[in-house]
């Protein structure tokens, strides 16, 4: 009996999402499907990276540098077992495209989680509580929006590697990215955030929970923050493509993932030394990996936005 | 309005001595400055000399005014990689620098505005879905690999421009510039074109909805009712009206041009001020980021202040909101 009420209310589900606007437009536009298509390929063999790829490039056992810098498969030169090529080090370029693209999805969304949840959190006590608590927020925020996230992010990440240094920032540099994405970021989400809380906090509903004698906490958080939640999503998916992009170029100028486990940028940045010496494959397919994630994403976010955006329907 | 002004002149002032105490806390305990400017030989007294001159043992607020106001007039301390002094090494990169924004900010206002205006007149047209492509990669790709992919083409492949370095340069009156020699300019292209690729997408994005919307009012619905001849309608009428937000747009964006000159510098070696900063990002020269942080903190402020008062000087309507 529960068990059918429960495949009723998941049936209900699906066909509420088959019959909503959403969907609607999601089936009329090719260019969104192809693109939620790409998304979908890259994140799930960065996912599965590990059972998919034909080698593993950590493994340093199976390196061989009379394996490096092989063209790709179909090159006369090339070896049916490297299909994409080997780097400098004799790593499989796919293998090491899979892994690195693995670790440039998870910098770019831990950061937009990350910015998402102080973002959030900010705008929603500033819109909140008002006075002088919302004045100084919003002034940091607006002195920050005025300068490039990507400027910010690499001031963050030059200060924080500096300060741990040496071997401890192979370690670090994750976290240190991360956190230095993620602080350039957040201004976004405080402004929309704080901009509906403002209208959502005079609203019966949250008077309602405040006459009940509710802790302005659990009212911000039960009551305003789901009613507040929808243009967070459009803005995580767009900042989604950015971080991508910030934690590549970081790591493209030297101060990013380091080369041991490279990301996407780090092995833009390989090589791009060998760009000159006519072994373009380890620069382009990265570089196209990246093109491919980071348009995918975009095209998804600007339909996203489009679609949930009553004014246009 | 007077009142507008000075508040938004003592705002800009808050936020440099803001910018000033973050470049100061991160000169003053990123390392300690004075086993950064010595040898390994020299002694204990040597060192506690230097760090009473260098005005060290100072109670902090003490030393963050002094670091301000010698910051103020142009002392930024000495790098200490290279043991020269941060202004004059700013000062021998800046041209550099300047040129480079300045040529890719022209290029991008040539380009982007006949783009924007023709994609706007002609929604249909084969040629404004292959400018919107364009414009959506420009947007999507990375700088840094639009920089790589011209290198790939034009200096791989054809081997028609360079790569890296500014070419010959001629010294005039202490500026340095590339843009009298043939080398020169040819060296320039590549940079500037990647480094105005994104703004160029930008400003077409911006005349294309401007475009479209004046296009729309009645003053031009008016103006083809006089029997106007298109052109006149177009350029005389319409494009005038999308000019103000498109200046103000890229004199903001004027900052974002040299700030995003790190990575470009970086991908074609070019002598500027980003490379500069980025390679003491690397060997933890804090002088020389402390100087470039203010240095870009500065402009940034200075253009955001000079955007609003002119805003307020154009557009009444602020005015009344203010008052």
């Amino acid at each position: 009996m529960s068990m059918n009420k429960e495949t009723d209310e998941k049936m209900s589900v699906i066909a509420r999402v088959l019959d909503s606007d959403i969907w609607y437009s999601f089936t009329r536009s090719k260019v969104t499907m192809v693109a939620a298509l790409v998304t979908f390929l890259i994140f799930a063999s960065a996912l599965f990276a590990p059972i998919i790829s034909p080698h593993d490039p950590f493994d340093l056992a199976s390196l061989s540098l009379m394996d490096s810098l092989l063209p790709p498969a179909w090159n006369a030169e090339g070896d049916p077992n490297y299909l994409l090529g080997t780097d400098d080090q004799g790593r499989d370029v796919l293998s090491t495209i899979l892994y690195g693209s693995r670790i440039s999805l998870a910098v770019g969304l831990v950061s937009v989680a990350f910015a998402a949840v102080l973002g959030i959190t900010l705008g929603l006590v500033a819109g909140y509580m008002g006075g002088r608590v919302d004045a100084i927020i919003m002034r940091v925020a607006d002195v920050q929006l005025s300068f490039p996230a990507i400027l910010i992010a690499l001031l963050i990440d030059g200060t924080v590697n500096a300060l741990v240094g040496g071997m401890d920032r192979e370690r670090s540099a994750f976290t240190v990215l991360v956190i230095s994405i993620g602080l350039s970021f957040w201004v976004q989400y405080a402004r929309t955030v704080r901009s509906s809380t403002l209208v959502e906090r005079n609203k019966e509903y949250v008077q309602a929970a405040r006459l009940i004698g509710l802790h302005p906490f659990l009212i911000m958080l039960r009551h305003v923050l789901p009613n507040v939640m929808g243009p967070v999503l459009v803005i995580a998916t767009i900042n989604l493509a950015l971080a991508v992009i910030t934690e590549a170029t970081l790591s493209f100028l030297g101060v990013g993932i380091p080369g041991t486990q490279p990301s996407l940028g780090t092995m833009i940045r390989t090589g791009n030394d060998f760009l000159f010496s006519g072994e373009w494959w380890i620069t382009f397919f990265p570089g196209a990996m990246l093109a491919a994630l980071v348009l995918a994403v975009n095209l998804l976010g600007d339909w996203l936005r489009d679609a949930l955006n009553p004014k246009l329907r | 309005m007077l009142a507008f002004i000075i508040k938004r002149f003592v705002q800009s002032i808050v936020v440099m001595l803001v910018v000033g105490l973050i470049a100061f806390v991160m000169f003053r305990f990123v390392g300690d400055p004075v086993d950064q400017m010595v040898g390994l030989e020299t002694s204990i007294e040597d060192r506690e000399r230097l760090r009473e001159t260098l005005g060290l043992n100072a109670p902090l607020p003490m030393q963050y005014w002094n670091f301000i106001s010698s910051a103020a007039m142009g002392d930024f301390g000495t790098s200490y990689q290279f043991k020269r002094p941060v202004a004059d090494m700013l000062g021998d990169r800046l041209p550099a620098t300047l040129e480079l924004a300045l040529v890719s900010a022209i290029f991008a206002l040539c380009a982007g505005i006949p783009m924007g205006v023709f994609t706007a007149l002609y929604k249909d047209s084969v040629l404004t879905k292959l400018f919107q492509a364009i414009s959506l990669v420009g947007i999507s790709l990375p700088t840094f690999l639009i920089g790589i992919l011209l290198i790939y083409v034009f200096s791989v492949q054809l081997q028609k421009l360079p790569s890296f370095g500014r070419g010959e340069v001629v010294d005039i009156a202490g500026w340095s510039t590339g843009l009298l020699t043939v080398s020169g300019l040819k060296a320039l292209i590549l940079p500037a074109i990647t480094l105005g690729l994104f703004q160029m997408t930008l400003i077409m994005r911006l005349v294309r909805s401007e475009m479209m919307e004046i296009l729309r009012s009645d003053f031009i619905k008016f103006a083809r009712a006089r029997g106007l001849t298109p052109r006149a309608v177009h350029f005389g009428h319409a494009l005038k009206n999308t000019m103000i937000p498109v200046i103000t747009i890229t004199g903001l964006q004027l900052g974002s041009i040299i700030a995003f000159a790190i990575i470009t510098e970086t991908v074609f070696q070019w002598p500027g001020i980003g490379l500069m900063f980025l390679q003491a990002v690397q060997d933890v020269d804090v002088p020389i980021m402390a100087a470039y942080l203010l240095m870009i903190a500065f402009l940034f402020v200075f253009i955001n202040l000079i955007v609003d008062i002119l805003y307020v000087v154009v557009d009444p309507r602020i005015r009344i909101e203010k008052a």
